[in-house]
């Protein structure tokens, strides 16, 4: 109850496991963890089912770990700048889903708080009903189900940490971090800030809170 | 000397705008619409990435890293704006919380459908957050060129490209009319200035509706 759950990077990543499906953060690969990913690398998990909004580029972000060759499976909703992928796709040497980006956040919050599935308007009648969605009819009006978007291992940045693991995003970097926090079996987070002492952040203030997070990084600031 | 598109097309949409109304703004010429709003009017600017209330881009040297906009270009927040996360960002927008959304097409249809993230045999880069946006937004706006660029009409009978959305655009703006989707088809509701009906039909391939008296556009 009162132990940090601060770890050295290396310890954070090694629950990452090949073939696992791992929850990224980030938007533009603003609030992805790039510590962790630079640990990927060096540890070599591959066969990975990477979940993240746009992978961002081949040099900076998920975008990486594409790139690398570590990745199965991407689930995405844009993906523009990575101009490897329909190559990649192509080739089979990579799988791509697409989710309009509501249904992605949608589908993960769902893992996350027990639900089993979602019903959206978003894409009936496009192509994300005819490869990933399925129609259902409702009281006269039409939907899309869609499964829930669980992960092994959630990675996430946040800005300010306690030992114990609440967190505190800054601005734009908290995107789909706060939501996948919940979605994953192990849930790792990478903090920018000094980690404070249990009880040294506002309660008011915490958006992921200590039990939901196994592991803390402290970020190096370069 | 004559207006062009990059200037009567957010003219016109900025008189859809109220006062304190939610609004998203696509890529492009969307974003030139605030720099014509009237005074007195301040509209919130919502970003997917989970902002309300977005302001300029942050002068050079001032910017905070974490901080940007569905563009990747960093930003600032006014006075009242607010941060949020991902699902709570789509969450305003699916929930009907949005006044707008205005973005820009491909091909766009007399019965409001709309093709705008991929073209057929394109590079595969995945719709973003358009597909929650015309399915949520109150209103749906489409700001572009008549015409593509080889000349060919972008509002159609029918969309062949894959469709962002079904049924989901209310007006179309272009640099040469206003085109309302009604029950009854799409209506030919204002001229550009300067600018004929026959001039609207030779460049529409859409069948229009065409009231006895059709206004300019409200833009001078």
């Amino acid at each position: 109850m009162s132990k940090s759950k601060v770890v050295s990077l290396h310890e954070a990543v090694s629950h990452i496991k090949d073939g696992d499906v791992i929850h990224f953060g980030g938007f533009y690969a603003i609030g992805t963890a790039d510590d962790v990913i630079d640990e990927i690398l060096r540890q070599g998990q591959k066969d990975l089912t990477v979940v993240n909004n746009d992978g961002n580029t081949p040099t900076v972000g998920v975008g990486r770990l594409i790139a690398a060759g570590r990745v199965k499976k991407f689930i995405c909703s844009w993906c523009g700048l990575l101009p490897m992928i329909p190559e990649m796709v192509d080739k089979g040497e990579l799988e791509l889903e697409l989710n309009p980006q509501g249904t992605l956040a949608e589908r993960i919050r769902a893992a996350g708080f027990g639900l089993g599935g979602i019903l959206t308007p978003t894409g009936v009648g496009t192509m994300v009903e005819q490869k990933w969605g399925q129609r259902v009819t409702l009281n006269g009006k039409d939907w899309l189900y869609h499964t829930p978007l669980r992960a092994n291992v959630s990675v996430l940045e946040a800005y300010q940490a306690d030992e114990a693991g609440n967190l505190i995003f800054h601005a734009t970097q908290n995107n789909f971090n706060q939501v996948m926090a919940y979605a994953g079996d192990y849930v790792i987070a990478s903090v920018i800030q000094p980690i404070v002492k249990k009880g040294e952040l506002n309660p008011d203030y915490i958006q992921v809170q200590a039990p939901i997070v196994d592991a803390l990084v402290q970020k190096e600031v370069k | 000397m004559a207006l062009t598109a990059r200037e009567i097309i957010p003219m016109r949409i900025a008189k859809e705008f109220k006062d304190g109304m939610l609004v998203n703004l696509g890529v492009g010429i969307p974003t030139l619409i605030p720099g014509y709003l009237p005074e007195g009017v301040e509209v919130w600017l919502e970003s997917e990435n989970g902002i309300i209330g977005f302001g300029a881009p942050a002068p050079a040297g001032t910017e905070d890293k974490l901080l940007v906009d569905a563009s990747k270009k960093f930003t600032t927040i006014k006075p009242g704006g607010s941060i949020f996360d991902s699902a709570t960002s789509f969450g305003i927008i699916r929930g009907g919380h949005l006044d707008y959304t205005i973005l820009g097409a491909l091909q766009v249809d007399q019965k409001g459908n709309l093709a705008n993230w991929v073209v057929p045999g394109g590079k595969l880069a995945g719709m973003g957050g358009a597909m929650d946006l015309v399915s949520g937004a109150k209103h749906v706006i489409v700001a572009t060129e008549h015409c593509s660029k080889d000349g060919k009409s972008k509002i159609l009978k029918e969309c062949t490209f894959p469709l962002t959305g079904l049924e989901c655009v209310s007006m179309i703006v272009t640099e040469l009319a206003v085109l309302r989707v009604t029950p009854e088809g799409l209506v030919l509701q204002e001229t550009a200035p300067g600018v004929s009906v026959e001039d609207v039909v030779k460049n529409t391939e859409a069948e229009l509706i065409i009231p006895d008296v059709v206004p300019t556009m409200p833009i001078l």
